[in-house]
């Protein structure tokens, strides 16, 4: 079993609790222990960057400070690191470390404003993409797979911040990334190659932008649609709420109509687990799920644009 | 006692805006041995020369401490006053004002100090300095020429033409380089294989010159004027006296490799002539792709050859030259694009690179002259180009420009207009930059006379939607994203240094730069010279350039290898290493380090017994000191430099 | 802008303030335009990215901080990455934002500053944000009141939005941070440019 210290971040927690069922339930399954961190408060996401930098450092570093203290976030015997499925806390948390360990009157400014002196630096911090992909592994995630996807084709979704900028990342190409797309094809499914795997979906303007969002999102599920995906799989709960929820305005402003199903990464590895569908929080999406579930009972190929 | 003149100069305000002449000048008079101080604006113009030779009769003076810019400067014009003056040369001596004090202090009390610390030393050193002579050793008259492009064929041509003999070794089967794939040049659309072929077929009949192709430089030895070049001659598996380039093993041969020369957008056989106008017309065995090399069957080509010239196991040769002067001459390769992960990572096939858009544009390339698109074999409506690929991007670790692109992608634009009528074509550039003799005009046409449209932006991102290519620039100038499909992309990437480049100026001992360019001598005075004498530079070798700069490159690299060549002997430097035969113990470190085998050991009678001690060749010895360094016993000395004079100096800055 | 009026341009003060809070150099930019060519919300700005760093670099600062431009910065990182000459244009628009803050201008964005006073403002209550909340509050602040009431509806009917709010324990500590963070912001060092 390979214990994480765990850092759910605010939206797994609301609008995007299908990540944290499915993670929970495939934890088991792939021998990982989650331990969720005790007293974790929120990392300030775009909000607080777009505000203050020391506010974005201080609401993040605060967080690694609280996971070193525990014994499963500094690499050992006894842990593998901060666990964080979501692309933007996991960027706000090492964007913060990489600042305070590198930047001496920036750590006195933490240290005035939250009470407390920087000591989060050996905190591994990992997104949930490098911990499927590179601390199991494709060859091990592939060895506890019991139902493959035959037959399913998958677009990866990346969005922005897993893999950019690099000096904070680095565990991805940025331009040409295959992390994700090799987890996919562990379940047996195949990655299509498509071209909109690094566009930015929006992020944060999906409600004070609306029609923006819906423009990029279009061209994103034109090209995967196009490239013949049954799928989209993300791991960011801002790209997956774009995606799922705004394939309405994505059809207007594409000029077609959208029902492609988006997965989080955790929820296309637990079908191929065998897990139902109810336990992997499926059915709370706002495009519906079903052409994909019929597709894997199938096994044959169908494409996700509604006739 | 010595009588040492110093004169200090102000070099114009170089020397003078920091540092306080007239208190050096002070300091100067009160030092040992100092009989006269004067100072100058200019000390190395002809009346700051003047002044120094006549100061020396006027003031018998026996020494003479210039004291002025690096002597990497002036040193040797300053020689050259003493000795019309009557002085041997090596009774002088050069404090650094400039480069070592004011050039790199602000503070004009403490540059001042050093200044006159500097003087002093230079004035304790020249006191101990004895006339030093030199030696002359004889020219090889013989250049080698590296690199058989239009850099290196000119060069050896011009050095051929002055009646020198000229080895020109060229790694690829044929003579033609770079340009040989060009289909028609700047700023005339002259046809380049027109302009090409009759200077390689004049090389290759010149009776001064003689070819070997399919061969590299593994080993030099030696130096000016003195060279031993090594030059593996690969295998080529024909008998080049008998094969007639009649073309029947080519056509017959059954395996098909991706065409070097074609850059991959075309195909050639395991035997093969790089191109109809190669120059020697020879076949050639490329061993890696043979069936026959490979796994022992086949044999066609040696059945259907007419002239019984295949020649399987043909050795490679090993043959080594004697050469006065080295010319390099081995010019550039493509950028390669794959680390463009937003252009494709260099796996979209159609989108090409400009050297690639010229062999489907050549008349004898893959396509005959048809701009084809390589997924399809289509014909492309939109074709859209980019600028400064690779090049001013500090990012990608080029941040050069490479001195053609603008220019050829103006004649790559015209070329697709006027090829495939009606096609839309796009330029994507930050900067025009057309500096040679009618480019300004050139660029204007593709504008005005063919159509093509310039969009001023880089492009982010290129991508491929359906059979098409997404291509999302920038137009800077109306402050919008500009966006298009194209049929067909071509890059312009950057001009690196060719494979293997730096490699070879290790081999040589010259000098390369961050990129792999290798170092001139000076870049505006000395543009074809190295430092390390007898080895010259000609072409893109050195730096990215077009054609024009090129050959005007390897014409000043032959005058400059000529001059070698026509002298009888040189003149070697008077610093070199000189033994104490009574301390030395013969234990021949100093022989081993020696980089240019200029000590050897020697028996010495003495005292009724004969000693093993070494000897310093004054003729081959550099004066670079490392066995002065390796002698345990300090039997070895530098002369000009000794233990005693470098002693001297450091007690001075003590005072 | 129709009037480059260069008399007025403050100089290379107002780069060399932003490139050091930004950690990098703005003074490399060529305009080359690659940022604003790959940006996905240039179509949206009033000034292109590539504008906004020339007027940056000659010293144009209320036409810099009064623009749309800086509040539309997604901060996908996508112009950092591919820029030839290494100019962090991401950090640049974080430190642009937070100097029109400081000084007061008012954003040519009102709805997205909207969106981040909310969230602040959930958070400072609760130490971890509760969507419903902070969507609520960027309503009322907004003026937005009846965009996407249907989504609002759907993410309810499927538990996706928690209605009632709630805080952690830490959530002193959290307000006490914003607190802080705001003094010092206010009086500190930070905006050279904007105590000239």
């Amino acid at each position: 079993m390979r214990p994480y210290a765990y850092y759910p971040g605010c939206s797994l927690q609301g609008t995007a609790k299908e990540y944290e069922a499915s993670l929970r339930a495939i934890a088991g399954p792939l021998g990982i222990e989650l331990h969720e961190l005790p007293g974790w408060t929120c990392c300030g996401s775009s909000a607080a960057h777009a505000t203050s930098h020391l506010l974005a450092i201080a609401l993040a570093g605060r967080n690694l400070n609280l996971a070193a203290r525990t014994s499963f976030a500094v690499p050992s015997s006894r842990g593998a690191g901060l666990l964080v499925p979501c692309a933007a806390c996991y960027s706000r948390l090492r964007g913060a470390q990489v600042a305070l360990d590198a930047d001496g009157a920036l750590r006195e400014q933490f240290a005035e404003v939250t009470g407390e002196p920087w000591s989060g630096g050996a905190v591994a911090v990992k997104s949930l993409v490098e911990v499927l992909a590179q601390d199991l592994g494709p060859a091990e995630v592939a060895a506890c797979i019991v139902r493959p996807l035959s037959g399913i084709k998958v677009a990866s979704y990346y969005g922005c911040l897993l893999l950019r900028p690099t000096t904070i990342t680095g565990f991805d190409d940025p331009e040409t990334p295959s992390t994700l797309d090799s987890l996919v094809a562990a379940t047996g499914a195949s990655p299509v190659a498509w071209s909109h795997k690094t566009e930015c979906c929006g992020a944060g303007l999906s409600i004070s932008k609306r029609d923006v969002v819906g423009r990029l999102v279009g061209d994103i599920l034109s090209a995967a649609v196009d490239a013949g995906a049954h799928a989209i799989v993300t791991a960011c709960p801002m790209c997956h709420a774009n995606l799922d929820t705004r394939q309405d305005i994505a059809g207007k402003a594409a000029g077609r109509s959208f029902r492609l199903p988006v997965l989080y990464i955790t929820q296309l590895l637990g079908l191929a687990l065998g897990i139902a569908p109810r336990q992997l929080s499926l059915r709370s999406h706002l495009t519906s799920v079903g052409s994909l579930l019929a597709a894997i009972e199938a096994g044959a190929a169908l494409t996700g644009e509604a006739t | 006692m010595p009588r040492i003149g110093v004169f200090v100069c102000h070099c114009g305000s170089n020397i003078a805006a920091t540092v306080d002449i007239a208190r050096v000048m002070a300091a100067a008079e009160v030092m040992p041995g100092v009989v006269h101080v004067t100072d100058s604006k200019y000390t190395c113009s002809e009346p700051g020369q003047a002044a120094v030779r006549a100061a020396i009769r006027e003031h018998s003076l026996d020494r003479v401490v210039v004291a002025a810019c690096s002597p990497r400067m002036h040193e040797a014009t300053f020689r050259a006053a003493v000795a019309a003056a009557g002085l041997n040369p090596y009774l002088l001596e050069i404090a650094n004002l400039r480069e070592h004090c004011a050039w790199v202090h602000r503070d004009r009390v403490e540059a001042t100090a050093k200044a006159i610390d500097l003087v002093r030393m230079a004035v304790v050193k020249v006191a101990r300095h004895v006339p030093l002579t030199t030696s002359r050793i004889p020219v090889t008259k013989r250049a080698v020429v590296i690199g058989g492009g239009i850099a290196g064929i000119q060069a050896a041509l011009d050095v051929a033409d002055s009646g020198h003999p000229v080895v020109l070794v060229e790694r690829t089967p044929s003579l033609g380089g770079r340009m040989a794939q060009l289909d028609k040049t700047f700023p005339t659309l002259d046809c380049a294989a027109c302009i090409l072929t009759p200077k390689m077929v004049e090389a290759a009949n010149h009776p001064l010159i003689s070819l070997m192709t399919y061969s590299e430089v593994v080993k030099v030895e030696g130096f000016v004027g003195n060279f031993r070049v090594t030059v593996h001659r690969k295998a080529r598996s024909v008998d080049t006296d008998k094969c007639t380039g009649c073309g029947t093993c080519y056509e017959r041969c059954p395996v098909k490799v991706a065409s070097e020369f074609d850059l991959g957008t075309g195909y050639r056989k395991a035997i093969y002539v790089p191109f109809p106008q190669a120059v020697p017309n020879k076949a050639t065995i490329d061993k890696d792709n043979c069936i026959y090399y490979q796994r022992g069957r086949c044999r066609i080509c040696e059945r259907v050859c007419e002239a019984g010239a295949i020649c399987f196991d043909q050795p490679d040769e090993e043959i080594v030259i004697e050469a006065g002067a080295i010319v390099a001459a081995t010019g550039f390769d493509q950028f390669d694009h794959a680390v463009y992960g937003e252009y494709g990572q260099g796996r979209l096939p159609d989108v090409i690179t400009g050297l690639q858009y010229e062999r489907l544009v050549n008349a004898s390339g893959p396509t005959q002259g048809k701009i084809l698109r390589p997924s399809d074999g289509r014909e492309p409506r939109t074709i859209v180009f980019l600028s400064c690929v690779g090049s001013r991007d500090e990012h990608k670790g080029v941040p050069y420009c490479s001195a053609a692109c603008c220019m050829y992608t103006a004649k790559h634009a015209m070329l697709a207009r006027e090829r495939v009528p009606g096609a839309r074509v796009f330029v994507f550039y930050i900067d025009v930059r057309t500096g040679g003799k009618g480019y300004e005009e050139f660029y204007r046409r593709a504008v005005t006379e063919y159509g093509v449209n310039y969009l001023r932006g880089r492009v982010s991102r290129i991508y491929q939607r359906g059979d098409r290519l997404v291509v999302a620039g920038e137009d800077t100038l109306l402050g919008a994203q500009a966006k298009v499909e194209a049929d067909l992309v071509v890059l312009a990437t950057a001009m690196v240094p060719a494979a293997g480049a730096s490699e070879l100026a290790q081999t040589l001992g010259i000098g390369y730069d961050e990129h792999g360019f290798y170092t001139e001598a000076h870049p505006k005075l000395r543009p074809a010279e190295t430092n390390a004498a007898g080895i010259f530079l000609a072409g893109a070798c050195q730096g990215p350039k077009d054609i024009p700069q090129t050959v005007a490159q390897a014409s000043a690299a032959a005058v400059k290898a000529t001059q070698l060549l026509n002298r009888q002997s040189i003149e070697t430097s008077a610093i070199v290493a000189t033994v104490d035969a009574a301390k030395c113990s013969g234990c021949q470190w100093c022989v081993a380090v020696c980089p240019y085998g200029a000590i050897s050991l020697v028996d010495r009678q003495g005292h009724g017994a004969v000693k093993s001690v070494v000897s310093v060749n004054p003729g081959l010895c550099q004066g670079c000191g490392a066995c002065v360094v390796a002698c345990r016993d300090g039997a070895l000395h530098l002369l000009g430099y000794t233990d005693e004079q470098l002693l001297a100096e450091v007690e001075a800055v003590w005072q | 802008m129709r009037l480059l009026d260069l008399d007025r341009a403050t100089g290379t003060g107002f780069a060399g303030e932003i490139g050091r809070r930004a950690r990098t150099d703005v003074s490399a930019c060529y305009a080359c335009g690659k940022c604003s060519a790959g940006c996905p919300l240039a179509d949206e700005m009033d000034l292109q990215p590539h504008q906004l760093v020339h007027l940056i670099n000659l010293g144009f600062e209320d036409q810099v901080l009064s623009s749309k431009t800086i509040w539309l910065c997604a901060s996908c990182v996508t112009c950092t990455v591919r820029c030839p000459h290494d100019v962090d244009l991401a950090q640049v628009m974080d430190v642009l934002r937070e100097m029109c803050l400081a000084r007061g201008i008012k954003p040519a964005e009102p709805a997205i500053r909207a969106f981040n006073r909310s969230f602040l403002g959930v958070l400072r209550w609760g130490g971890r944000l509760h969507e419903f909340s902070m969507t609520a509050t960027y309503k009322l602040l907004s003026r937005d009141l009846f965009g996407d009431l249907r989504l609002g509806a759907a993410l309810l009917r499927r538990g996706k939005l928690k209605l009632v709010p709630s805080r952690v324990r830490a959530h002193r500590e959290i307000a006490a941070i914003i607190d802080r963070v705001r003094e010092l912001d206010a009086a500190g060092p930070g905006d050279e440019v904007a105590r000239r």
